[in-house]
């Protein structure tokens, strides 16, 4: 008993008031459960053939590293300052002016200074300083260098899988420095080490093999389909018959395979086919599924460059071999920033494709000139605009929506307008969020880039704060009820936040909306939405009605 | 507690609770506790906002009534996000509600010398012990809550490989699960 210490001894031990005060470079960085995610599982890492597959773990002293590893890196650092010029640029030219500091929503949220953008690329610049720049060498820590050592690696690592390449912090930088690729880069280089994350590394391999993050063959994803197609048939007595790999089809249709295997993105996923099925019943339209080019997301983006390229190969690869006009792509993030800002050039120009023509409504996608690969959320809102589309937004009446911009689109291609117009068409009720959360200043989901694994819950929830936040607000003032976005990786995180934080808010894709507000031919009368949930309140409208119902407009 | 240390504590209550909030955000590191005291918008910046929104009242409750659900509602979101912050071990994460002792035998030197208020002051003490455990209830309650999340996730995830490989059969409504 003598030896246990006194309860005054013990609690002097215990941190609890102000930090020691020290500059990030002194702040030793310590690896915490709950913010990082597992190590990738080496034959993940074979299966492209990428660099030292081994099984290693965060948490050990021995990360395994190849005995050259700091060459590798030097070189690797070296070669790409001289492929990428931005890379360079933005090696250079920031000014340490703090506008991007207090704009991550990781820094907002874990109060973890390293993760103010300025300073995740200054983990990356002080080594450039000092490896490349003659300033550097001669001043050293001094002028912001410092060398490359086995805790400054394991730094990267941490830091670098704490971004989610959201480009927040680059809306508010006036010198246009795009951190998010700074963080590229940083994952790039650890990708040379084979220094990946499992979330990353497992669907990159599943996709590379199987066409989808998920792993899942041609069969089984029609499986799925067939499945949604008799729960449609449930709820709307309609039955919508999907092709799939129909050579001469006009479009290729193609989104993230979350949609297609994860609550509440599988509602999203019967959205789309109820449009397509709408569409091809009234106006024609030829449009297909493949089995193969079964994923729109793209978990290269967040590997290297190559990887990317080689993933997103397969859907021209696809839309070339079933010989369809245009590609017309799901509800999904990433995937739109690959498109829309690498596809291009990255495997482009595509031009055996046409360029993309609403064949409902003669629209020109001018802007999918180069890609040919049109959003979902833009056909539609051309859709609406022009009256094609028997839309009974009352039937979304038990919602109460705001709307969360989910980075890619809205940041990475601009898309900001069009969902808002989709859904002020097929619901009544909409509120937005305060401006500074919203459009180009939207927080990120804090689960993005693949981030979105369960081990490093504790990094998403803190992460996610202050989109929950607004979301919250949003909540307190107008009764929302509902988080609409057009991301699959939001529709799979965004549960659990809400969990967490708002746990009176569910969330939704657009297109789970526009189906349920869309009179479908043939349909049967509806009283629930596509999740079995009563369209109206028993309450409000009395037994009656609720049970005869219900006699929307335009039926 | 008597009236006389109420008053004193309500005539001091903005120094107070000033001197509180600044105890609470420098349990972060230099960058981010100036960050958190001099960012006013409530989006910008959810965190500063939420302690300094909530600090006051909790300090108005702890001098009347301290009804447990109103001084659960005011100390709630503050641990909420402290228990999911990673720079604090878990006793950093609530220690923000023992340090008011300190700032109120600072602020009440005088009197406590003059031996006005200093039995009072003991009783009020148990109070902010008082807090403490019902802060301690809380952020046991969110850790319990990020577990039961990641559970959740990890059973979802392992439910849905288990449909895909087929291994998942429903059983009709009409057959009962014992027959």
């Amino acid at each position: 008993m003598s030896k246990l210490p006194k309860s005054d001894e013990y609690f002097s031990k215990i941190k609890h008031d102000k930090t020691s005060g020290a500059e990030w470079m002194d702040t030793p960085t310590v690896i915490r459960e709950g913010m990082f995610c597992y190590a990738a599982k080496p034959a993940s890492v074979e299966t492209l053939g990428l660099p030292f597959p081994r099984e290693w773990n965060p948490l050990h002293e021995d990360w395994k590293l190849p005995e050259n590893w700091k060459e590798i890196i030097h070189k690797g650092f070296r070669d790409r300052l001289e492929r990428f010029r931005s890379f360079k640029v933005f090696m250079d030219i920031c000014v340490r002016c703090g506008a991007c500091s207090d704009k991550c929503h990781f820094f907002i949220g874990t109060g973890d200074p390293k993760n103010m953008p300025v300073v995740r690329a200054e983990l990356l610049r002080s080594v450039y300083r000092n490896d490349f720049t003659k300033v550097g060498k001669i001043l050293g820590k001094l002028g912001g260098a410092r060398e490359l050592t086995l805790d400054v690696l394991k730094e990267w690592w941490y830091y670098m899988f704490q971004c989610t390449e959201c480009r927040r912090c680059s809306v508010f930088c006036p010198y246009g420095i795009d951190t998010a690729e700074i963080t590229m880069m940083g994952r790039e280089l650890l990708n040379l080490l084979g220094l990946n994350i499992d979330w990353i590394a497992t669907p990159v391999s599943n996709c590379y093999k199987t066409g989808n993050h998920m792993g899942i063959q041609p069969h089984a994803f029609k499986d799925m389909l067939d499945f949604f197609v008799d729960e449609i048939e449930e709820v709307t007595g309609v039955l919508v018959e999907p092709q799939f790999n129909k050579k001469g089809a006009d479009i290729l249709f193609i989104t993230p395979s979350g949609d297609v295997f994860g609550d509440p993105g599988t509602y999203t996923c019967m959205g789309y086919m109820i449009l397509l099925h709408y569409l091809k019943v009234k106006y024609g339209l030829n449009i297909t599924w493949s089995t193969y080019a079964s994923e729109g997301g793209n978990f290269g983006l967040f590997t290297s460059n190559e990887v990317m390229k080689r993933l997103n190969a397969k859907m021209y690869a696809e839309a070339k071999r079933l010989g369809v006009k245009w590609i017309l792509g799901g509800e999904c993030g990433h995937m739109w920033r690959v498109i829309n800002q690498y596809m291009g050039t990255m495997n482009g120009p595509a031009d055996f494709l046409e360029e993309p023509v609403n064949p409902i409504t003669g629209t020109k996608f001018e802007n999918a000139k180069s890609t040919k690969m049109v959003h979902i959320v833009e056909f539609t809102a051309d859709l609406i605009k022009h009256g094609k589309l028997d839309l009974d937004p009352a039937r979304n009446d038990h919602l109460k929506v705001t709307f969360h911009d989910s980075c890619n689109p809205a940041r990475g291609m601009g898309m900001l307008d069009e969902p808002r117009y989709v859904i002020k068409n097929v619901c009544n009720n909409f509120y937005e969020m305060p401006r500074n959360c919203i459009r180009e200043q939207t927080f990120c989901c804090g689960s993005g880039s693949g981030l979105n694994a369960s081990e490093d819950m504790e990094l998403r929830l803190a992460g996610g704060l202050p989109r929950a936040n607004a979301v919250k607000y949003v909540h307190d003032k107008h009764g929302v009820n509902m988080m609409a976005c057009i991301c699959a990786i939001d529709r799979a995180v965004f549960p659990p936040l809400m969990e967490y934080w708002v746990p009176e808010v569910d969330v939704t894709g657009l297109h789970e909306m526009v189906a349920n507000a869309l009179i479908i031919p043939g349909e049967k009368e509806k009283t629930v939405d596509l999740r079995g949930e009563d369209i109206l309140d028993k309450e409000k409208v009395g037994t009656d009605e609720f049970y005869t119902r219900p006699s929307f407009s335009g039926r | 507690m008597s009236i006389q240390l109420v008053n004193l504590l309500e005539q001091k209550k903005t120094t107070i609770v000033k001197k509180w909030f600044d105890l609470v955000v420098e349990t972060y590191q230099p960058d981010t506790s100036q960050f958190l005291k001099s960012r006013k918008d409530a989006f910008a910046n959810p965190v500063g906002n939420c302690i300094s929104q909530n600090l006051g009242p909790l300090f108005d409750e702890l001098i009347s009534k301290m009804n447990y659900e109103t001084t659960r509602s005011f100390l709630f979101p503050i641990i909420r996000v402290r228990a999911v912050q990673p720079t604090f071990s878990s006793s950093q994460a609530i220690a923000f509600v023992f340090s008011l002792k300190e700032i109120i035998r600072e602020n009440l030197k005088k009197e406590i010398r003059e031996k006005q208020v200093a039995d009072d002051l003991l009783l009020f003490e148990s109070k902010i012990d008082g807090l403490g455990l019902i802060a301690f209830d809380i952020f046991m309650e969110c850790r319990e809550k990020v577990y039961s999340i990641k559970a959740n996730e990890e059973r979802k995830r392992t439910f849905s490989a288990f449909e895909r490989a087929g291994l998942i059969t429903e059983i009709p409504a009409n057959r009962s699960s014992l027959s």
